[in-house]
C-alpha cells in the first residue's frame, strides 16, 4: 500500500505555500515575545534563525546537494527552536543549539522530509542536557528597561560562562513544582509570566494554530488530542488529589505545552500520517506531559514527551493502519 | 595467513589436566596479587575515611568506632567491618569532640554516601562531606559544591524531644530561600531531588543515632581505649 | 604479504581499529571515556590484560581441549582482570573508585575474548603479542580521542590541569553517558569522511594513470 509523502495536508498547497503561512501564524507569537522579553529576545531569536538557515546552507553546499532555503522549512525550525530558548540565555549557546539541531537532527537524517525528530527540539534538547543551568535560568517578563539594555549573559563571550545581571525569575510550572505557588490563569493566557521566549502567551499561540486549521495547513487531530489528554489526566487528579495537583487551565496554560502542541507536535514530518495514528500520538505526548511534570525531577516534559513520540511515530502508523485485503501480517 | 586450531584430542584426561591446572594457576595469581597489595590497599582506605572524618570533625586527634549493639546500647567494634561506621572523636585533651557517622540513601540517581558530624554541646549536626554520590554534573552535585547549601550544615539543629526518643523537629529540606528554623534544609533551585535526599539520609540517621548517643554519653566520655592502627 | 610483524601490530591501530573501526568494547569506551585519565587507565588496563591473555593462551594453546577452550580462556581473563583490580585499588583509590564496576566488566570486554579466539589460540606467541600489542593500543588511542573531548568540553581541563579562565563554561552533557555517544559519533563520522576523501583520491590516481 502506498502512502503519500509527507506533509500531508488536504489542500494540496506546495511546501513553501504552507511554510510561509506558518511563519505568518508565529509571527504574532514573535512579536509578542520581544514586547514581553525586549532586546535580548530579538537577538536570541534572531541568531537561533541565522545559526539554522547558515548550518542549512552551509551542509548543502558541503554534501554537493541542491540549495533548500527556499522552502523557508529552516527559517522555520530556526524560529520555533528560538522561541522555546529561555530569553536571557547567551547567544553562542543559541547558535551551538542551532547548528546542532538542523546538522544533527535534520541533515544527517537526510534532510527535509526525513528528519525523524523534530529539529528545533533536537537542538534544544541539545542545551538542555549540556547546560542545564543556563537553560532553567529565566529573566522576568516586562522589565522596564528591556529596550535600553540587554542582558549581560545574552551576550556572554563565546564559550564563557554567562553572568545574569538581572534576578532569575521562576516559570509558573517550576513555581508549582518547588514552592507550591499557583498562578491565575488570566496571567498565563495573556503571557504576563516568566519563561521561554515564545510560549508565555497561550492567547496568540492559539490564535496562530488557528489561522493554520482554517487555511487547512495543520493537522488539528494531534493538537487537540494532545490538550485533550493533558485536561483529562489533570482532571482525574485534581479531583483525586485537589491539593496535590494543578487544575486542568493551570495544566493548559502553562509551559511550553501550547506551543509545544500547536506548532511542535503537528511537524508534518516527524508526527503520523494516518488521522488515527495522529490521536494515538497525541494521546501519547499528553500522557507523557502529564507523567513528566507530576512524578518527574523537571518541571517542564513537553520537549522530552514529542521527542519520545517522535521516535514511536512511524511505529503508531503501522499498528493502526488497516490491513489490506489478502496481505500478510 | 592463521594456524589452523590445534587442538589434543579430546579425553577425559586432557580436560581434567586443563581445567584443573589453568584452576590452579590463576589461583595462584591472585592469591599472590591479594598477599601483595592487601596492606596497600588497607592504607588506602583507612587515608580516604581519616581523611573525610578529618574534614567534619577537625578537633578529633583520637578516634574509636562505634556501632548499635544487639541489646540496644553502643559497643566498640572494627571498623572495617561496618557497612555505615560511626567514630567517636576525641580531641588532644582526651575531651569528647563529637561523634562523626556515615549515613547512606538514595539519591536522584544512585545511592548517595554521607559522613556528618554531631556535636553533644550544640545538639547539632555541624558539618557534612559526601562520601558518594552520582548526581547530575552541574545540578545534583552541587550538594558538594554549592557553597549556600553546604552553609545548611555549619549548625543544623537535631536536639531530642521532651521524651528523648527522638528529634525534637524531623530534619527537613525546604524550598530555596524559606528556611526559618535551624532544623531545615535550604535546598538547592533546580536540584530540589538531590536536596531532599540530603535531608531524608540525614533525618533518618540523626533519629536513629541521636537518642542513641545521648542516652549513652557516659559511656563514650571516659577515656578513650587506645585506638588499633 | 610483505612485512607480516609490522602490519600484525599496525592493523589494531587503523585498519582493524577495536573501537573506531570493528566496534568493540563500547561498553567502556563510552562508560569511562569522561576524564582523559580514566580513558587512559582504562586502555592501559584492558591492554595489559589483553596481552597478557594473549601470552598465556597462545603458550598453552596445545594443552587446550577445543571443548574446554572457553571456559579456560574465561579463567584466564578474570584472573588477570582481579590482578588489574587489586594493582589499581593499591595505586589511587579514587581513580578505582571513578572506574568503578568498569574493571572488573573488563572481563566480558568481547575484544579480549574476540582475540583470545581470533588470534591467541591459532598462533605463535610472537605473532600474539603483535597483534595483542597493536589491538590494546589502539584501544587505548581510540579511549583517549574519546577522553580528552569529553573533559576538555565537560570540565575545561586535561589530565585535571585547568585549560582555561574561570568564566568557561562548561559542557555538561560531555561528562554524561550521551556525551559519549555523539562525541564517539563525530569520531565515527570524521574518519568515514577521510576515508572516502582518501578513496576517491586513489581512485582518480588510478585513473589518470
Amino acid at each position: 500500500m502506498e502512502i503519500a509523502s509527507s506533509p500531508h495536508v488536504a489542500s494540496g498547497a506546495s511546501v513553501d505555500d504552507i511554510m510561509r503561512n506558518v511563519v505568518y501564524a508565529l509571527l504574532p507569537v514573535v512579536v509578542f515575545a520581544v514586547f514581553a522579553f525586549g532586546l535580548s529576545a530579538l537577538l536570541v531569536l534572531t541568531t537561533a534563525v541565522l545559526a539554522c538557515v547558515g548550518t542549512e546552507y552551509v551542509l548543502n553546499r558541503v554534501a554537493g546537494a541542491p540549495d533548500t532555503l527556499g522552502d523557508w522549512s529552516v527559517v522555520i525550525t530556526g524560529l520555533l527552536y528560538g522561541l522555546t530558548l529561555p530569553p536571557g540565555l547567551a547567544l553562542w549557546m543559541v547558535a551551538v543549539g542551532g547548528i546542532f539541531g538542523v546538522g544533527v537532527g535534520k541533515f544527517l537524517f537526510g534532510g527535509l522530509g526525513s528528519n525523524a525528530f523534530n529539529p528545533a527540539l533536537v537542538g534544544r534538547a541539545f542545551l538542555q542536557a549540556a547546560f542545564p543551568s543556563a537553560m532553567t535560568t529565566w529573566s522576568p517578563a516586562f522589565l522596564a528597561d528591556r529596550f535600553a539594555h540587554i542582558s549581560s549573559s545574552t551576550l556572554a563571550f563565546p564559550f564563557a560562562r554567562p553572568e545574569y545581571d538581572a534576578i532569575s525569575a521562576a516559570t509558573p510550572l517550576s513555581a508549582m513544582k518547588f514552592r507550591d505557588t499557583g498562578t491565575d490563569p488570566m496571567e498565563l493566557m495573556l503571557g504576563l509570566t516568566s519563561g521561554s521566549v515564545g510560549e508565555t502567551c497561550a492567547v496568540l499561540i492559539l490564535v496562530g494554530g488557528i489561522y493554520l486549521v482554517a487555511r487547512n495547513m495543520m493537522n488539528w487531530r494531534i493538537t487537540v488530542s494532545i490538550l485533550a489528554t493533558v485536561a483529562t489526566m489533570t482532571l482525574i487528579a485534581n479531583t483525586l488529589a485537589p491539593g496535590e495537583y494543578p487544575q486542568p487551565m493551570f495544566m493548559l496554560l502553562s509551559g511550553g505545552l501550547m506551543l509545544g502542541a500547536v506548532f511542535m507536535a503537528t511537524d508534518p514530518v516527524a508526527s503520523p500520517i494516518t488521522d488515527t495514528g495522529c490521536w494515538v500520538y497525541g494521546l501519547l505526548i499528553g500522557g507523557l506531559i502529564v507523567v513528566i511534570r507530576f512524578w518527574g525531577g523537571m518541571a517542564e516534559g513537553v520537549m522530552y514527551a514529542i521527542l519520545l513520540a517522535n521516535a514511536v511515530s512511524p511505529h503508531i502508523d503501522n499498528l493502526v493502519q488497516p490491513r489490506v485485503y489478502g496481505s500478510r501480517a | 595467513m592463521n594456524l589452523p586450531l590445534q587442538h589434543l584430542p579430546t579425553t577425559p584426561v586432557a580436560m581434567y589436566r586443563a581445567i584443573v591446572g589453568i584452576g590452579m594457576l590463576c589461583a595462584l595469581l591472585i592469591v599472590g596479587i591479594y598477599q601483595a597489595t592487601a596492606e596497600r590497599i588497607a592504607e588506602n582506605e583507612a587515608q580516604a575515611l581519616a581523611e573525610a572524618v578529618a574534614a567534619v570533625l577537625p578537633t578529633a586527634q583520637v578516634l574509636r568506632s562505634i556501632a548499635v549493639a544487639s541489646d540496644g546500647g553502643i559497643a566498640d567494634v572494627d571498623a572495617s567491618l561496618q557497612k555505615l561506621p560511626a567514630f567517636v572523636g576525641y580531641d588532644q585533651s582526651g575531651k569528647l569532640a563529637g561523634v562523626a557517622i556515615t549515613a547512606a540513601g538514595m539519591g536522584y540517581q544512585d545511592t548517595i554516601q554521607v559522613i556528618y558530624a554531631y556535636s553533644f554541646s550544640d545538639s547539632a549536626i555541624v558539618g557534612l562531606r559526601v562520601l558518594q554520590s552520582l548526581e547530575t554534573p552541574g545540578l545534583g552535585d552541587k550538594i558538594e559544591t554549592d557553597p549556600n547549601f553546604v552553609a545548611n550544615f555549619e549548625q543544623l539543629d537535631v536536639s531530642l524531644s521532651a521524651a528523648g526518643n527522638e528529634l525534637a523537629h524531623a530534619v527537613e529540606t525546604v524550598p530555596n530561600g524559606s528556611k526559618e528554623h535551624p532544623w531545615q534544609i535550604d535546598a538547592i533551585t533546580g536540584a530540589t531531588v538531590s536536596s531532599e535526599a540530603i535531608g531524608k539520609i540525614l533525618d533518618t540517621s540523626a533519629q536513629q543515632w541521636v537518642p542513641l548517643l545521648v542516652r549513652h554519653r557516659e559511656q563514650l566520655i571516659g577515656a578513650p581505649e587506645p585506638v588499633e592502627n | 604479504m610483505a612485512q607480516p610483524t609490522t602490519n600484525q601490530f599496525i592493523k589494531g591501530l587503523w585498519q582493524q581499529n577495536p573501537i573506531f573501526v570493528q566496534a568493540l568494547g563500547l561498553c567502556p569506551a563510552l562508560a569511562v571515556s569522561n576524564s582523559a585519565i580514566n580513558a587512559l587507565t582504562m586502555g592501559l588496563a584492558t591492554s595489559f590484560v589483553l596481552l597478557s591473555s594473549g601470552v598465556i593462551i597462545s603458550s598453552i594453546r596445545s594443552l587446550i581441549p577445543r571443548e574446554a577452550r572457553i571456559v579456560s580462556y574465561i579463567c584466564i581473563i578474570a584472573s588477570l582482570v582481579t590482578t588489574v583490580d587489586y594493582v589499581i585499588k593499591a595505586i589511587s583509590l579514587d581513580l578505582h573508585k571513578s572506574l568503578g564496576a568498569f574493571i572488573s566488566l573488563i572481563v566480558v570486554n568481547c575484544l579480549i575474548l574476540g582475540r583470545a579466539e581470533a588470534f591467541a589460540s591459532r598462533n605463535t606467541v610472537g605473532k600474539t603479542v603483535l597483534d595483542s600489542a597493536g589491538m590494546g593500543a589502539g584501544f587505548t588511542i581510540a579511549l583517549l580521542c574519546i577522553g580528552v573531548i569529553r573533559e576538555v568540553l565537560g570540565a575545561g581541563t586535561l589530565f585535571g590541569i585547568g585549560l582555561f579562565p574561570d568564566t568557561f563554561q562548561t559542557w555538561t552533557i560531555m561528562l554524561l553517558p550521551s556525551g559519549g555517544f555523539f562525541v564517539l559519533a563525530f569520531w565515527l563520522l570524521a574518519i568515514g569522511l577521510w576515508n572516502d576523501a582518501r578513496e576517491r583520491s586513489a581512485k582518480t590516481a588510478e585513473e589518470t594513470a
